[in-house]
């Protein structure tokens, strides 16, 4: 047989890369294809290379040496939307999206050792996620740019295209974020009404992003928690949750946003660590994961993952104590569910029941709810036609369900699915909103 | 393969549906077999009959095996590409074409995944009944390839009671079809039927025309614990004799009990030797009428508890335990290798005891669990593909496995096929002469000998169970 592969390596301390990998995790796979309808990019293409099975097999590859790290694995290994759908499917338990974060890690080592530098990443990763200041301060010449109209003039002269054509199109997707004053004045912490019941002291997961652009979303979780009888604590020390730095292979960069994290909110004294963004949420609650090879901080973590909940995890739990003040009537609602809160947390029924508790409205079940809408972090950035694929088959299912208000339970899923509706043409008759700013409007 | 043939190829079925690169390649040379691997030359995805016969005159003028293949689920290494050459993925022929509610037939590409089928035909109030383990994501060709079963078989047969045509491309290129809509058609030998279960080693299959069912109104499951392994198996043939025929009848041994309770935590009693799940389809009253039956009938042979579902709901719970099984068995160690020894019911008993005194002698974990009521049994070993010394005793273990079920008049494959794995057993069951027969109807249709090599006719006198195959890979890497 012709040779397909060799087994010369590019780099010398890729083998060592290499130990990175859990092999018993990737034995783990029988091949039994069952991951295969649930993935996205699979059904796209059709091809199994685009599947986790496929893609599991290509790690085994490298593993054995019969395969090279080299751009078409990383192309392979990106191409996933990390949405871990296929986790839910696996009978035999393989955690795929760990053994992807060791696989493009692995990418990502490799090519800074063979001295390959992305200035793009190295901003994103080194600059930008990990300070929360700068974060702020982008977040602030967003506002100035949007209240100053210089966004839509740039879209009339044209400047726009001056922009990657992804970043073009999902910022037609962006609302008007809230002003540098308006967060300023945010208090730290925010008492329970007085009548309250409840004496939970909970600490708010605030996001990177998250807290700029959809700042008013995490002030509206915030009152939704405090209805619910909770004192709700915005600690000032904390960082990015480290989500995006692991799934795009800097672990090492992850686990030292982890180790803040940790530190703020042990230092903060809460019962509860609360989040709205189901992608933040996964990676939180999968710290102790991250430091398996450090049994000191792997303790700290255990600890701080047993405190954290995802938003619709708590309201659901606090349910009692919460009285509807408002109505919908004759709104028809369907819920988009956030992969990484579905399949990575397996919160599924809660948003559910608390949409179908709201006064007067109609739920309607979406088929295929918990199927990827293609946002997947910045995967609609880095990989915008498949992103758009994903999307628009998706739509289809959203607008059988002729639903004015599509809900979500991640900031990503919330852009995508605007970006979605207007794609789709149903702009007007639907409306994407985060189940939070939902809630905040009827209790 | 040289590049010439590779634009061939490429012109052929364009750009994106040809792949050659070293990692495309590496994602089709296993399937869901576990410890077989080989590498293509080259895959393509053709979208339409005139692409397919087009690639087959392409590799059979330059003698290139030919390996198609739908979703790659299958559990006897039929579709790794063990010669290398072309694999041909029929992913793209997947369109269901019609449902005719007149004749009650489908007709559809080979790609079309078993589950969509089976959603298609129910929303019109028809009825596909097999239902292979896999149909979540196995194709219809597949499904035909390797003639599937499942779980219905006992009361409504496998995938060759259901195809009546099938549209072929024969190595050569030429377009065939066979069979068709009528219910009575005697033209000639039933070629359809002989390429039901020929496992891609005479033709590739673009065309499928298949039987419907009217959708039984009613379902009702039930299940069944004993303390020995001869009531279950007595129970099976009781029922049976008293001319109730349920629709689903499966067994788990108490291996397989255990392993299922420890991982899915749904309360199955683990003092027991064996538990029955029984379902019944039909009218209301029919399967009211049956399942209070069979209920006796099991009390009546020494079943300790008989429980029927009160519910649809409860009724699927019960299902699932069957349906656990794999993925229990798979979280145990990192090797599963599912076996598939059949025999006539009768001796039900008798094997899943022979099962056990075998791997008792060969000290491996082998937990079997299967179709109680069409005696096709699945002996799973849980073992370590990388513990080579354990591999050589489960290959021992299993060659006495299919030994004992040959001499209790069974077979060496219920519904996983020959491929690879069994190739090296298929004379235990149809004899020399009967190997030489089939021989020659490979002849007959594939001259060259391109479609699907090394399948189903063993090379080697060695009979091997697991044959191999890293040092296949090696060698295909490394020549």
């Amino acid at each position: 047989m012709p040779a397909h592969t060799n087994t010369t390596m590019p780099n010398p301390n890729l083998i060592q890369l290499l130990d990175n990998f859990d092999r018993e995790e990737i034995l783990n796979c029988m091949q039994c294809g069952f991951c295969l309808p649930a993935c996205p990019t699979y059904r796209q293409t059709g091809k199994e290379s685009a599947s986790p099975r496929g893609r599991i097999a290509l790690m085994k590859g490298v593993v054995d040496g019969q395969l090279n790290v080299d751009a078409e694995f990383e192309d392979n290994m990106y191409l996933c939307l990390g949405c871990r759908a296929c986790e839910t499917a696996c009978p035999a338990g393989v955690p795929y999206g760990s053994l992807l974060e060791t696989a493009r890690d692995v990418v990502e080592r490799n090519k800074k050792d063979i001295g390959e530098h992305s200035f793009l990443r190295d901003l994103l990763f080194e600059e930008i996620f990990p300070n929360p200041d700068r974060i702020d301060r982008l977040g602030t010449m967003l506002w100035a740019s949007q209240t100053l109209g210089l966004q839509k003039l740039a879209n009339k002269m044209g400047l726009i295209n001056l922009l990657p054509r992804p970043m073009r199109e999902m910022q037609s997707a962006v609302d008007q974020v809230a002003s540098p004053w308006q967060r300023m004045k945010r208090e730290s912490v925010i008492h329970p009404e007085p009548d309250a019941s409840q004496n939970l002291r909970v600490g708010m997961f605030k996001g990177c992003i998250m807290d700029v652009m959809f700042f008013e979303t995490n002030q509206a979780t915030a009152r939704v928690l405090t209805k619910a009888g909770c004192e709700v604590v915005f600690v000032e020390e904390q960082a990015c949750c480290g989500a995006l730095h692991a799934h795009s292979g800097e672990q090492n960069g992850a686990k030292e946003l982890a180790k803040r994290n940790i530190e703020a909110f042990e230092a903060a004294g809460v019962d509860l660590i609360v989040n709205n963004a189901g992608g933040c949420g996964a990676a939180l609650k999968e710290y102790h994961h991250w430091f398996h090879d450090d049994p000191q901080w792997q303790e700290r973590a255990m600890k701080f993952v047993a405190k954290c909940r995802d938003a619709n995890e708590l309201a659901a739990e606090l349910f009692s104590a919460l009285e509807f003040r408002g109505e919908l009537p004759g709104v028809r609602i369907t819920y988009q569910d956030s992969c990484h809160l579905a399949h990575g947390q397996g919160v599924r029924a809660q948003p559910r029941q608390l949409l179908r508790s709201i006064p007067g409205v109609e739920y309607v079940e979406m088929m295929e709810a918990d199927r990827c809408c293609g946002s997947a972090g910045i995967y609609n950035i880095t990989n915008f036609d498949m992103s758009m694929e994903v999307l628009d088959e998706k739509m289809e299912n959203v607008k059988s369900t002729s639903a004015h208000l599509v809900v979500t339970s991640n900031p990503g899923c919330l852009l995508q699915m605007r970006k979605g509706i207007q794609r789709a043409g149903c702009e007007g008759q639907m409306e994407a909103v985060h189940i939070m700013d939902l809630l905040d409007r009827v209790l | 393969m040289n590049t010439e043939i590779k634009s061939q190829l490429r012109a052929i079925v364009g750009d994106r549906w040809m792949m050659d690169s070293p990692h495309d390649l590496y994602t089709y040379s296993y399937d869901a077999t576990p410890l077989y691997q080989a590498m293509p030359d080259a895959v393509v995805m053709p979208s339409s009959v005139e692409e397919v016969a087009a690639v087959l005159k392409v590799a059979n003028q330059y003698r290139i095996p030919i390996v198609s293949r739908g979703s790659g689920t299958n559990l006897c290494g039929g579709t790794v590409p063990t010669e290398g050459g072309i694999v041909l993925v029929t992913n793209r022929l997947g369109r269901l074409h019609e449902i005719d509610q007149e004749n009650l037939t489908a007709t559809f590409g080979p790609g079309l995944i078993t589950a969509d089928l089976h959603k298609a035909v129910e929303a019109v109030g028809l009825f596909y009944p097999p239902d292979p383990g896999s149909m979540r994501i196995s194709t219809m060709g597949g499904n035909v390839a390797e003639c599937a079963g499942g779980m219905r078989g006992l009361k409504y047969g496998v995938t060759k009671d259901y195809i009546m045509g099938i549209e072929a491309v024969l190595p050569g290129g030429e377009v065939v079809r066979f069979g068709g809509k009528n219910a009575k058609d005697v033209a000639g030998y039933d070629v359809t039927k002989l390429l039901v279960g020929s496992e891609g080693t005479l033709a590739v299959v673009t065309e499928i025309t298949a039987k419907l069912l009217p959708l039984p109104p009613a379902k009702q499951t039930m299940v069944a614990y004993y303390q020995s392994l001869s009531d279950a198996a007595r129970s099976v043939q009781r029922i049976i004799a008293s001319k109730i025929i349920p629709a689903t009848m499966e067994f788990l041994d108490q291996a397989t009990m255990e392993v299922v309770e420890d991982f899915a935590r749904i309360g199955l009693p683990l003092d027991m030797k064996a538990m029955l799940i029984i379902e019944q389809d039909g009218t209301d009253l029919q399967v009211e009428q049956d399942i209070a039956r069979m209920a006796d009938i099991c009390r009546g042979e020494g079943a300790t508890e008989v429980r029927l579902a009160q519910t649809v709901e409860e009724g699927a719970k019960l299902m699932a335990a069957r349906r656990a099984a794999l993925s229990a068995l798979a979280r145990v160690k990192p090797t599963t290798i599912l076996e598939d020894a059949t025999v006539p019911r009768a001796h039900l008993a008798e094997m899943v005891e022979q099962v056990d005194v075998i791997a008792r002698k060969y000290n491996l974990q082998i937990c079997t669990f299967g179709h109680a009521g069409d005696g096709n049994l699945h002996p799973t070993c849980l073992t370590d593909e990388r513990d080579l010394e354990e591999i050589h005793r489960v290959e021992q273990a299993f060659e006495e496995i299919f030994h004992a079920a040959i001499k209790l008049g069974g077979t060496i494959t219920g519904e996983h096929g020959v491929g690879m794995a069994k190739a090296g057993f298929l004379d235990l069951k149809v004899g020399p002469s009967g190997i030489e027969l089939m021989k020659r109807i490979k002849e007959a249709f594939d001259p060259h000998g391109i479609m699907n090599p090394g399948k189903m006719f063993a090379k080697s006198d060695r009979r091997r169970v697991v044959v191999k195959t890293h040092a296949c890979t090696h060698e295909h890497n490394h020549a």
